[in-house]
């Protein structure tokens, strides 16, 4: 595995590099929606007994920033190399299947977990924050920033331009996160779209992560647990066989 | 579509190959099977006796290539690129073969300067770098010396030349023949995917023995009945063939009657331009 650690450092590297635009922008926009929320609804909304509003708030934030980041750093990286022609690079040496999918895989789990610290820090200015169960908070920060840089690896191989990305991340992250459950309880909801959401991944991400704060949620996280995990696994198996059958890579 | 059909080549360990062919021909697409860049459809590839498809791993960590396009990673520096580079294939202290690999391709002094700061130049020659971190025992060059300067280009020249000594095999795909035919013991040309000439550069030089009569004239039309000898042609520049020398007397004498003066007159060997020309057709 000796190329695996180059190359997960370089992808580290990459977006430490540009760390205003990877980092600190998308801390930036998970404050102002802290921020803009809060103010309107804190007063209005409080939907578990005891957490208010900007609490019940932060991990969906959090969770929100994890998920797009672990995304954009896998598949904006593809697609960069493959825009710019450098990916030989990384297709010449002697790199396995195996070291090249986990390399990207596991760099976009750090710059999701990275985002997600930041949102998590900045936004203890605003809210107390309890850990009830801060293992939750752990295991579905990693299954959910898997699952999402699984899935840019995928993005980033198929896509032939920047506008096939951004097609994927407006119409199918975007409404993903957005109707999990980010802004409220799912209870809230009309009856039709709370059934929805039990088929959207990213309401037991979630649901799950938020859990291990408040130690309340709408479903059990063993639950979740178990809605998330095979996602995860499925994503990463599918973005694995990609690599492997060398798909848009390899002629 | 076939980019190659019925290719069956053997380079041996240590030899200074060039493959030679029009655009089109398919001497990218040998090289992009030869590192896994692309897969066969048909048929089987090997380098230093590993598959490369089946021993990937092994194939690849035999090969250095240097690509013909002019990529370059613009997020790192010349060493960044060359210490991760070296890195993939599991060399985590290679700075004295880095140092000596930039010094030899003049790029000491751009060591940390970004990779998108260089000249097109500089870039072609850290590929050939990048190409060099792990001394891999076969190198291919796909056209390593286009957009480098005369100089710079005796000097990667001579350091190829230092490699190929020391046991290196060396492939190399050139549009400059004289290239091929100062730096290479053999030849393959291709065209249309196939190869079409594979044999010794001298013997492929001797093939085509009659000398070349280069003239420069005041005219850039010929007297008709010396169109058939006409092998070159470039404004009042002809290259005649001349199979003996006593025709020489009549080509001279054709041209006083027709009242063409010559302003510049040599007789020479054909090279390897003329041979490949005449076995890959005209436009090549």
């Amino acid at each position: 595995m000796s190329g695996f650690g180059t190359l997960f450092r370089k992808e580290i590297i990459r977006f430490g590099k540009v760390a205003m635009q990877t980092v600190l922008a998308p801390v930036l926009t998970a404050l102002l929606y802290l921020l803009i929320f809060s103010h309107v609804l804190a007063a209005h909304v409080e939907v578990y007994p005891g957490v208010g509003y900007t609490a019940f708030l932060m991990p969906g934030l959090i969770m929100m920033s994890i998920l797009q980041n672990a995304f954009a750093n896998s598949s904006s990286s593809l697609i960069q190399s493959k825009q710019s022609g450098s990916i030989v690079f990384i297709l010449l040496p002697p790199l396995a299947h195996f070291e090249f999918f986990s390399a990207y895989l596991l760099a976009a789990i750090v710059r999701g977990i990275v985002v997600g610290a930041g949102v998590l820090v900045v936004g203890l200015f605003f809210a107390d924050l309890n850990l009830a169960r801060p293992l939750w908070v752990v295991a579905f920060a990693l299954l959910a920033s898997a699952a999402f840089g699984a899935l840019g690896i995928m993005a980033g191989i198929w896509a032939d331009k920047y506008d096939h990305l951004a097609g994927v991340q407006n119409f199918i992250i975007m409404p993903l996160t957005f109707l999990s459950g980010v802004f409220y309880s799912i209870h809230s909801l009309p009856a039709f779209w709370q059934g929805m959401s039990h088929y959207n991944p990213v309401f037991y991400m979630i649901d799950g992560f938020r859990y291990g704060f408040h130690g309340q949620s709408d479903v059990s996280p063993w639950l979740s647990l178990a809605a998330v995990t095979p996602v995860t696994l499925l994503l990463g198996g599918l973005a694995l066989r990609l690599i492997q059958t060398g798909y848009k890579l390899r002629h | 579509m076939h980019a190659l059909r019925g290719v069956d080549l053997d380079i041996a360990e240590g030899e200074f190959f060039a493959l030679l062919g029009p655009n089109g021909a398919g001497k990218t697409t040998l090289i992009s099977l030869l590192a896994g860049l692309a897969r066969p459809s048909a048929g089987s590839a090997a380098v230093m006796g590993h598959d490369v498809v089946r021993d990937y791993r092994l194939a690849r960590r035999s090969l250095g290539v240097v690509p013909q396009e002019l990529v370059y990673d613009a997020f790192f520096t010349v060493r960044e690129m060359l210490r991760f580079q070296s890195g993939y294939y599991g060399l985590h202290r290679n700075d004295a073969w880095i140092d000596e690999l930039l010094e030899n391709l003049s790029l000491a002094d751009k060591a940390d300067a970004y990779t998108r700061t260089l000249s097109g130049g500089m870039k072609r020659r850290l590929l050939v770098a990048q190409a060099l971190v792990h001394k891999p025992p076969v190198i291919v060059l796909d056209e390593p010396t286009a957009g480098v300067d005369v100089e710079l280009r005796q000097s990667l020249w001579a350091f190829i030349r230092r490699l190929n000594r020391e046991g290196h095999t060396i492939l190399l795909t050139t549009h400059y023949l004289e290239e091929a035919e100062e730096l290479c013991e053999r030849v393959a040309m291709l065209k249309e995917g196939r190869i079409v000439a594979l044999d010794r550069t001298v013997n492929l030089l001797r093939r085509e023995d009659e000398q070349r009569l280069e003239l420069v004239l005041s005219s850039t039309l010929l007297p008709e009945n010396l169109d058939a000898r006409v092998v070159g042609h470039d404004g009042n520049r002809f290259v005649l063939a001349l199979p003996d020398y006593a025709e020489l007397e009549g080509i001279l004498a054709e041209l006083r009657r027709n009242g063409i003066r010559i302003e510049r007159m040599q007789l020479r060997q054909a090279d390897l331009e003329e041979v490949f020309i005449k076995l890959v057709g005209q436009g090549a």
